[in-house]
Order: C-alpha cells, then sequence, then structure tokens
C-alpha cells in the first residue's frame, strides 16, 4: 500500500510554505523517523519526518517550490512488496488546509481572518488613507511583521540606548519571526535572548529605562505579561508621577495580544481594556503595516512606557506602506480608514479588517459606513469619535474582545456623556462573546466577532434590520 | 511529522566551572579580615550618619503620632549600620541604589536633603517627590537613588535592570539592591537571582534579614532562613555579615564592591540586623516580647557601639554630646521646614502622569 507524505502544518496559523530541500531521493529506503525535507514557513525552518517505512517512490513537489499548501501530497512512499518505480504520483492537487475550508464552508469575517489571506482592505475599494502622508510618495507591499522589524531596526541604528529583549528574540528569530535579522545587525549586546520569566525581565527591562535606556520589551504573547503585569502597572506607569516627574521609564512591552487561532481560553485575550484603564501608560494597537510601523517609531521615541498591542493573525497579511526615510506617526490619533454618511463602526487591531469587510457588505445594500481605527487606545482620540458621530449620527464599536468594561464600553460613555445630542440611534457594542475562548473550532468561530455581526449591528442602528 | 531540528548536546562544562564557584571564597576573605580599619574622623562620620537617620527616624515617628504624616511609614531605627556601613563604600559618582519601602534611611546615608524628605512624609510640594509619592515612594536621580518601591521584591529586577544599563554604558558603576527577608521569598528575586547571574551583571544584592517579615519571624516562613546561600543554585556567592556593627558591614562591603566592580557578576550579602520598631507605624508587635527588643538595644545597638569605640580612640564625650546636638538641630530644622511647607498646588493633581503630550 502507498503511503502519501503530505505538507505538515507547523503551526495553528501555518497555511502555507516552501519545501526547501528534499534530504532523499526517489528510490530510498527510509524509516519511520528518517528525515525526508526541510520546510521553511515565514516563521521557521521545520525537518519533516518519516512516519512509516518504505521506498520513496516518488518526490511530487520538486525542492525550491514556494507556497506549497498544508495537506499537499509532497512525496509518495511504496510499502512493502512494492514497485517503488511503478508507484503512481497523484495529480498535484492542492488540498485547502483546514482554516481555508472553514473560510470556504462559512465565508465568514472571522475564518478569513484566521487564514490570513483575505481581508477588506483587498477585496473592497481601497480606503481612505489620512495618515498625513505626502502626496506622491512611492508605496511599496508590506507585512506587518515586517513592518515592525523594520522599525526597531532603524530606530536601532538611530539611538544606541535602544535594545531588545524577550524569549527567542536572538537566536531563534523571534517566536513569531518579528525580530528576524536584528540579532545579525545588532549583535547580542543588543538583542538579547531571555529566560523564560516575564516578571523578572519585564522588571529588568523596567529599571534598565529608569537608568537611561530605551528597551524594548517582547513578550511571546500578552497572555503571558500577566505575570509581569506588576511591573508594567506598578513600576513603569506609576513611578514618574510617584516621583514628581524625576523617574522617566521609556520603555515599550509589545507583542500579539487577542485572538489568535486555536490556541484556547489562556492563549487567547484581549488586554487592550486592562492597559487602557492605566493612567501612566500609552497604549497603541495598529492594524495595518503603515501604522504598526509608524506608530512603533513613535512609541520607541516617546518618554512615557507604552505597550503596544499587536496580533497573531494579522503579521503576515501584507500592506501598503509609505516609503519614507523616517516614517513616523503621532500618537493619540485616530484614522478613517474609510468614509460613509450613514453609520459609525470604530474598531482597532484587528477588528478594523472585520469592520472593513461589514463596510463593503453594507455597501451592498446602500449603507455607507465610516470606518475609524483608533490605533491609539490611550489616550482616546475622543474628538474622532465625536466627529464622526456629528457626521453620521449612528455608531457600533467592533472589538475582538470581551464586551464588560471594553473599550467599547468606553467608546459608549464618551458617545453618552458628550454626542448625546447627535444620537439618532442606542450605541451599540458588537464585541466576542463572555466567555473563555473555546477551542473546539465551531465554538471559537461563534464566539468572536465576524463581519456579519457587525453588519446586523450597524443595520439596526440604521434602522434598517 | 515535522519537528525542530534536534539538539541534545549536554554541556560537559559544569565540571570544570566547579573550581571557580567563587561560593565561600569570599565569605572566607572577609573572615580574615572582618572589620574595616576606621580613622577617628571616619568613624565619626559614620556615627553622625547612624545618628542622622535615628533622629530623623525618631521624629517621623513623632509625626506620625500627630496625624502629620499619612498611610504607611516604615521606620529604619535599628538597622542604621547596613545601609551607612554600605553606601560609604559605594562611588556616589557612579553607582545607583535602590532600595524598598523603608527607604529612609538609605536615602539620608547617600547625602540627600533631610529637608526635602521630612517634607516628602509631610505630603507637601517641596517634598522630594512633590508630595506625589510619600514615605514608602521617593527618588533622587541627581543622586542615583533609584526608589523606595512599595511593592515588596520589585526592586530586585529593577535593580538588575540598573545593573544592566551600566554595563551597557560601560559606565564602571556598579548598582546596589536592598531588599528584606520577607521580599526574599518572592518569585521575582530567583528569577532575577538567574538572569543577573547568567549575564554577569554588576549588582550588589543585599538582604536586610531583621528577623521579621512584617509580623512573621523568619523561621515561620522561610525553609533556608541562612540567605546569604540563596544565591547559591544560581552560582552568586554568599556572605553573611553583622548587620549591627558598622565597620564589619564597611569591610564585607569592600570585600563585595571589589568582587562586582570587577565583571565577576553579582554577589548576595545577608546583613543580620533588627528592627527596633514595629514594621510600620500601625503595627501592634505581638509576634515579639518586649524583652527581645530591650535586650537586642542593650547589647547590639550600632550606634551606641560606634559611640563606645570613638571615646576609646579619645574623642571627648563632650564632642559627641555637641555632635548629637547639632543632629538634632538639622531634624528640627528638617521638621519645621516639613511642616510649614504649602500642600501641592491642585494644578499638580494632573502633572507628571505623561512626560509627552499627544495632543
Amino acid at each position: 500500500m502507498t503511503i502519501e507524505i503530505q505538507m505538515p502544518a507547523l503551526s495553528p496559523t501555518m497555511e502555507e510554505g516552501k519545501l526547501a530541500k528534499w534530504l532523499v531521493k526517489e528510490g530510498d529506503e527510509v524509516s519511520a523517523g528518517d528525515i525526508l525535507a526541510e520546510i521553511e514557513t515565514d516563521k521557521a525552518t521545520m525537518e519533516v519526518e518519516s512516519i512509516d517505512e518504505g521506498t520513496v517512490g516518488k518526490l511530487v513537489v520538486p525542492e525550491g517550490t514556494e507556497n506549497v499548501k498544508v495537506g499537499t501530497v509532497i512525496a509518495v512512499l511504496a510499502g512493502e512488496g512494492e514497485d517503488a518505480a511503478e508507484v503512481e504520483a497523484p495529480a498535484p492537487k492542492i488540498e485547502a488546509p483546514e482554516q481555508a475550508q472553514k473560510a470556504e464552508h462559512s465565508g465568514t469575517a472571522k475564518a478569513k481572518d484566521a487564514a490570513g489571506s483575505t481581508d477588506g482592505l483587498e477585496t473592497g475599494k481601497k480606503p481612505k488613507t489620512d495618515s498625513g502622508v505626502p502626496h506622491g510618495t512611492n508605496m511599496k507591499s508590506i507585512t506587518v511583521r515586517e513592518a515592525l522589524r523594520d522599525a526597531m531596526a532603524e530606530e536601532m541604528r538611530r539611538d544606541e540606548r535602544v535594545f531588545i529583549m524577550g524569549e527567542e528574540v536572538a537566536e531563534y528569530q523571534g517566536a513569531y519571526k518579528v525580530t528576524q535579522g536584528l540579532l545579525a545587525e545588532f549583535g547580542a549586546k543588543r538583542v538579547i535572548d531571555t529566560p523564560i520569566t516575564e516578571y523578572g525581565f519585564a522588571g529588568i527591562g523596567t529599571g534598565a529605562a529608569m537608568g537611561g535606556l530605551r528597551p524594548v520589551v517582547e513578550f511571546m504573547t500578552f497572555n503571558f505579561a500577566m505575570q509581569a503585569i506588576d511591573h508594567i502597572i506598578n513600576s513603569a506607569a506609576k513611578t514618574n508621577y510617584m516621583s514628581g516627574g524625576q523617574m522617566r521609564c521609556p520603555v515599550v512591552f509589545r507583542g500579539p495580544n487577542g485572538a489568535a487561532a486555536r490556541v484556547a481560553a489562556q492563549h487567547s485575550q484581549n488586554y487592550a481594556p486592562w492597559y487602557a484603564s492605566v493612567p501612566g501608560l500609552v497604549v497603541i494597537a495598529p492594524y495595518d503595516s503603515s501604522d504598526a510601523k509608524g506608530l512603533l517609531k513613535a512609541a520607541i521615541r516617546s518618554e512615557d512606557p507604552v505597550v503596544f498591542l499587536e496580533n497573531e493573525l494579522v503579521y503576515g497579511r501584507s500592506f501598503e506602506l509609505p516609503e519614507l526615510d523616517d516614517h513616523v506617526l503621532p500618537i493619540g490619533k485616530a484614522r478613517i480608514v474609510r468614509e460613509g454618511s450613514d453609520v459609525t463602526i470604530v474598531s482597532y487591531s484587528i477588528g478594523v479588517g472585520v469592520s472593513l469587510e461589514a463596510a463593503e457588505k453594507l455597501a451592498g445594500e446602500g449603507i455607507e459606513a465610516e470606518v475609524i481605527d483608533l490605533r491609539t487606545l490611550r489616550p482616546l482620540d475622543r474628538q474622532a469619535i465625536l466627529d464622526s458621530l456629528a457626521k453620521t449620527h449612528r455608531l457600533v464599536i467592533a472589538e475582538e474582545g470581551w464586551p464588560t468594561c471594553s473599550i467599547a464600553s468606553e467608546v459608549v460613555a464618551i458617545c453618552m456623556e458628550d454626542g448625546f445630542d447627535q444620537l439618532d440611534a442606542p450605541v451599540l457594542r458588537v464585541c466576542n462573546e463572555d466567555v473563555p475562548l473555546p477551542y473546539a473550532a465551531n465554538l471559537e468561530k461563534a464566539s468572536l466577532i465576524d463581519a456579519g455581526r457587525v453588519v446586523a449591528a450597524a443595520k439596526k442602528v440604521c434602522y434598517r434590520d | 511529522m515535522a519537528k525542530p531540528a534536534r539538539s541534545r548536546a549536554k554541556s560537559s562544562e559544569a565540571s570544570e566551572q566547579e573550581d571557580d564557584f567563587a561560593l565561600r571564597s569570599l565569605q572566607e576573605a572577609y573572615e580574615k579580615d572582618p572589620r574595616f580599619e576606621a580613622g577617628k574622623e571616619q568613624l565619626l562620620e559614620f556615627y553622625e550618619q547612624m545618628l542622622l537617620i535615628r533622629r530623623f527616624e525618631e521624629r517621623a515617628g513623632q509625626l506620625y503620632g500627630l496625624g502629620l504624616i499619612g498611610g504607611f511609614c516604615h521606620l529604619y531605627i535599628g538597622q542604621e549600620a547596613v545601609a551607612v556601613g554600605l553606601q560609604s563604600a559605594l562611588d556616589g559618582d557612579k553607582d545607583s541604589v535602590i532600595t524598598g519601602y523603608r527607604d529612609h534611611g538609605h536615602m539620608l546615608a547617600y547625602g540627600i536633603d533631610p529637608k526635602v524628605i521630612m517634607a516628602e512624609l509631610t505630603g507637601r510640594q517641596s517634598g522630594i517627590s512633590k508630595g506625589k509619592g510619600g514615605s514608602m515612594h521617593m527618588f533622587s536621580v541627581e543622586h542615583r537613588f533609584y526608589g523606595g518601591h512599595g511593592i515588596v521584591g520589585a526592586q530586585v529586577p529593577l535593580g538588575a535592570g540598573l545593573a544592566f544599563a551600566h554595563r551597557y554604558r560601560d559606565d564602571g558603576g556598579i548598582c546596589m539592591a536592598y531588599f528584606g527577608d520577607g521580599a526574599a521569598n518572592q518569585g521575582q528575586v530567583y528569577e532575577t537571582f538567574n538572569m543577573a547571574s547568567l549575564w554577569k551583571l554588576p549588582i550588589v544584592f543585599v538582604i536586610e534579614n531583621n528577623g521579621y517579615a512584617m509580623g512573621t519571624a523568619v523561621k515561620r516562613s522561610s525553609a533556608e532562613t541562612e540567605f546569604y546561600r540563596r544565591g547559591t543554585a544560581f552560582r552568586i556567592p554568599g556572605m553573611d555579615v553583622d548587620g549591627m556593627d558598622v565597620l564589619k558591614v564597611r569591610q564585607a562591603a569592600e570585600v563585595a564592591i571589589d568582587f562586582v566592580r570587577k565583571g565577576n557578576g553579582p554577589i548576595l550579602m545577608e546583613l543580620n540586623t533588627y528592627r527596633y520598631r514595629g514594621h510600620s507605624m500601625s503595627d501592634p508587635a505581638k509576634y515579639r516580647t518586649r524583652d527581645e527588643v530591650k535586650a537586642m538595644r542593650e547589647t547590639r545597638d550600632p550606634i551606641e557601639a560606634a559611640k563606645k569605640e570613638l571615646v576609646e580612640m579619645g574623642v571627648p564625650e563632650d564632642d559627641l554630646k555637641k555632635l548629637d546636638k547639632e543632629v538634632r538641630a538639622r531634624i528640627a530644622e528638617a521638621a519645621d521646614f516639613a511642616e510649614s511647607s504649602p500642600e501641592p498646588d491642585m494644578s499638580e493633581l494632573y502633572t507628571d502622569v505623561l512626560v509627552d503630550t499627544y495632543e
């Protein structure tokens, strides 16, 4: 019986990879555990082991092939008593990976987000960009992951005091490859692998900032920063105030935040409302590559402690980035990413992609939604929210996070306190379900926000449901 | 199946490194000659600093009783020889100091004006933190005193961060990070020991063992009460020091600081001391007997011992009385300043939250 070797998924979010190198040739005898090939993703290089014994019949996918989908048959083994030379190679049909299958079946925004291949920006019309980029600037397509890396590299070149520390940031090239290449350029003095001790290294980073350096502390994810939250809040955020303005703490805490894919409750949480509630912190949560780069550079230059919330599902997405020598964006400014006159959708981070997709669907039904990306969550750009409300008189918040005591709740309060006279309908929150994030694919999908729910809420405030 | 490339090479360096692990060698070097040879002038200086701390703390206790100081207030009475002996060996132009909430003594030992410290205790505009920090949260970047931290144990990784900055800038400075026997049971302390030793950071960890973590005696809270041994698992050498004799403390500091400044990595010093007063002003002190405190005061007091030694060196008692009077006058002046300074202006409520503006 022939055995098909398939392209394996190496992480919950991987959907394709490069078949870098075959380590066996056709006709070779292999046993279980033998290494057959090396494959590369944007995160890592891994080895594919044989799961059975047999003779290599056919190498279906040649080495060097890029973008091999997970599940694709890459080789065929002939079992005992079979003639390897006669093994039929299957047509190299592309088997859809699990995430993409979900997207096909459900057609929801969330599943597409998880696949990381489509979002409102690519499918819809180009959103308006009012990020202060000079007219005529060349644009290039770049992933959020690369934009973040470039931001750190540029600031490290500019300022000797800037260094990065965290788990696997140096030799491993970053658990999510955000720090790829930094060790080679800046050396071990400035790109520092730490032990798995968040409380300790967050404290050391904070102390180094108090001592005059500019640390960038990477948390592998913000879920693990709960171990370190005392230093973020009690040590970093409060010391300038408690010292009467003497003790600066210019540290950046950054890493992925919010739900990833199929990693369940302990690894899936949006901490934005936690940090945004703390005076003394700056909290930034960008969506696209331009904001990720421009705001991370601003965060590193800030004299204040900054919590910089990224999103794993967005790392691999590509967006247009202006080619500027020094692309720094203002902290504390929201951005209109799509103009509209009928209803305002306020969001941030991955929710912006969901909102843009919802806006396209609404446009198909004759409702023009204005989408606002908050970008900075503390200090919050209240005026941008109120200005848009004054234009549309209807507002929905889309937040990939729990509803209780959320950023959405805060936006509702702002609308009540300072925009009451502008409201033609109650403000609605579209948030994740109020449960720990479940593992099962169907339950996970049901827990998270998607474009359909944002569309439904927008129609409700427009009295079109 | 896919899995990361395997690398199972086991380090064979461990046995080679046993020889240069100086766990005991520093203690041995110290014990050969455990008392610093201070001249009359220098001992007089230590005596004056210890006296200044004690009179300051006594006055702070009084002001607390009068309602002029609020909240938590932790006094350093009994422990004066530790801060004075250790910090007198530091280089004030280069070295940094960080401690927990029992911080008044360390600030005075680093030459910070008692007036602005006392005014902070009373919550006044002229306080060192503009009245916004209080007893537990005081800082002087100018003096390289980095607090003054209210969360038990937090100053330990922060101190390692300061040491990291010294090494990163290669400025020749070291950090001295104080914490208590209570903080010594915090997990973050051991995370810090690991990284400080791994990265050979220039830091002196100082455990001030005053016998009680708030009201819990060390033997009731700690499996290993010989705190100087607690760095062993991280290859940090330890020193066991009598913290009630300022010259022994100073001598231990010489050994420790020399080791750390030469780039050998951290050292852990246990300073055995005693606090005469409660954990904080609200401490009913039910967990120990009056006789225990009395015996310590009568037989081990660092200030009385230094005074006796000065007299034996030939310093006239009248000179010591005169010095005591001068110290009392300085403290009275500080207390007057602290009582008469205005409270912070209401505009200070919103200052210093963030440094930059993001409009």
